[in-house]
């Protein structure tokens, strides 16, 4: 299990649990964390799970993907050096604790 | 803050079902909120059924929506085995086999269900139809044990089986009535590019035919006899000819149907407490009235109605968009494209790598992009913000959508 807090662009902070194999996404999902669309189900074909992960929590996940780096320059909200689609970051038994912040908007 | 509803009961717990409910929670909606569904499990994800899932690479668990609980959690009553059978206008009330209830406002997210092929042999063993969590299961069972695979029907459906039936190895024939696979939603361009493809995989794909009869032995498919007569041998037939709205339980209320419940651009029917939503829906859009079997399309209807009834009305005009995944060609659709006229291709279409733009009557109104995910989501967000799009310009070297996108938001900021 992951601690994973995710918090709001307006800054609103919750935290829940996340089992190993799942990804940020669905652990918002789950959670009814708002903030992410996840308009494909996690197919790597929508850009709506978008999210800015933490620095600290930055070196946590594989580097981003090739599809993803396409994806990512065309988000609603800005790209910025930390941007990832959250349904491709999963949870290992090596996390301990995460933190992403949610952009304004998906769409 | 909200209409008068108290209670809305949502009639299906698929996509757009499921999504209304959620939604509505989520812009605090106070009142009662119940979806009823037909289905026997909890609700879950289709797209994945004829993907992933049929690969073995996605999970059961996988595919449902949210866990069990969370509906709960949020307030939401699902009840699932619940066939509605009827809607008594006048009391407010949806009826069915053990029970009814009250409603103050209805939704009707029935979906749609597959066609049935019109011909002798259809109800043998071995014949199958991809359309919900059990019918998977069964096809996947049979492709575990098929050899010679007849698809009908080179729809999305249908051809992403076939990619999967040939990844397995079996011999693959795609029977198709028209002249060209996924006709109905691609680009000419398009089609040829993913029949290529097809057969270069060793499917073989006949065009102008379709299925006469489907034989049998002992009451199992053995074959298919097409119409010029050819006899193709099958252990497995899948059928994929497209569905059909279930609008039954609409017009039995009275409501306007024709090729989907018919709804206004705020998605009410003819019954200001009635919405209908999702692939049942028959909406405007622009002219003409469409229906559209689509996730997006689903979840963004859900969501229109979620903000009318805590009170946001909103017209419907969101981006229609849509993939696939066959033989490694990662398909995305955004806009209407299938009767577009003028087409720019950017990118490599030797590489696999390229973006059909398409402009119908001098509009820009999509594209469609294989493996090129930046190209489609830059299309989409064109769309919606209405930028402009010249088919000179688009052909120009060096043209690149996030350039002209990004030049255009400048422009208007
Ligand atoms: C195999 C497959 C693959 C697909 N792949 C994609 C894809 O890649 N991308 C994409 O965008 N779309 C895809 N789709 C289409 C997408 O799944 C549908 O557009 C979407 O599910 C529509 O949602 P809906 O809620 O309108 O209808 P549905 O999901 O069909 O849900 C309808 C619900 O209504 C219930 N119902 C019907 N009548 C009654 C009644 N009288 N009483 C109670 N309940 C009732 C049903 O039981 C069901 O729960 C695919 C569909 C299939 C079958
Ligand atoms: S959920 Fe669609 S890209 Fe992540």
């Amino acid at each position: 299990m992951a601690t994973v807090s995710y918090v709001s662009h307006a800054g609103e902070e919750t935290t829940v649990e996340v089992a190993p194999g799942t990804s940020i996404m669905r652990g918002a999902l789950n959670n009814s964390v708002s903030g992410i669309y996840a308009e494909c189900g996690g197919e790597t074909m929508c850009a709506t799970c978008h999210v800015y992960v933490d620095p600290a929590s930055a070196d946590a996940f594989p580097p981003v993907g090739e599809d993803e780096d396409e994806m990512l320059e065309a988000t609603a909200c800005d790209r910025e050096s930390t941007s990832r689609l959250s349904c491709g970051l999963v949870i290992t038994e090596a996390h301990d604790r995460i933190v992403v912040r949610m952009p304004e908007c998906q769409r | 803050m909200s209409e008068t509803a108290e209670h809305v009961v949502v009639v299906g717990g698929g996509h757009a079902g499921v999504q209304t409910a959620l939604s509505l929670r989520e812009r605090g909606w106070a009142g009662r909120v119940t979806v009823l569904s037909a289905d026997h499990e909890p609700p879950y994800e289709r797209p994945p059924l004829s993907k992933g899932w049929l690969k073995g690479a996605v999970e059961d668990d996988g595919l449902a929506f949210r866990p069990a609980a969370t509906y709960a959690e949020q307030g939401i009553e699902v009840r699932t085995g619940v066939r509605v059978e009827r809607i008594e206008r006048t009391a407010r009330e949806v009826r069915w086999a053990a029970g009814s209830l009250r409603y103050d406002h209805l939704v009707l997210a029935l979906g749609a269900r597959p066609r049935r092929l019109p011909v002798t042999g259809a109800d043998l063993i071995g014949v199958h139809a991809l359309h919900t969590h059990s019918d998977a299961l069964a096809l996947r069972a049979a492709l575990d044990r098929a050899r010679s695979v007849v698809v009908i029907g080179a729809g999305f459906i249908g051809l992403e089986v076939a990619a999967e039936a040939r990844r397995r190895g079996c011999d693959v024939v795609v029977v198709e009535a028209g002249e060209r696979v996924m006709q109905r939603a691609l680009t000419p361009l398009m089609s040829s590019f993913f029949a290529d493809r097809h057969r270069a995989a060793g499917a073989d794909l006949a065009h102008g035919v379709v299925a006469a009869e489907l034989l049998g032995r002992d009451g199992r498919v053995t074959g298919v006899r097409l119409s010029d007569g050819r006899r193709v041998p099958a252990d497995l037939v899948v059928t994929g000819i497209g569905v059909e709205p279930n609008c039954d339980l609409a017009r039995e209320a009275g409501l306007h149907c024709d090729d989907g419940v018919v709804v206004d651009e705020h998605l009410r029917t003819g019954d200001p407490r009635i919405s209908a939503i999702g692939d049942c829906a028959s909406f405007p859009v622009d002219q003409r009235r469409i229906r559209l079997e689509s996730v997006q399309n689903a979840v963004d209807q859900a969501r229109l109605v979620a903000a009318r009834l805590t009170g946001e009305p909103r017209a419907y005009r969101e981006v229609p968009w849509f993939w696939t995944d066959q033989h490694g060609g990662k398909l995305q659709m955004a806009g209407l494209t299938a009767d577009s006229d003028t087409h720019v291709v950017v990118g490599s279409v030797d590489d696999a790598r390229f973006t059909v733009l398409c402009w119908r009557a001098g509009v820009f109104v999509g594209g469609e992009s294989v493996n090129r995910p930046g190209d489609h989501i830059t299309v989409r967000r064109l769309l919606a913000d209405g930028v402009p799009l010249d088919p000179a310009a688009a052909a120009a070297p060096g043209f690149e959508l996030k350039t002209h996108l990004r030049h255009a938001l400048g422009a208007a900021a």
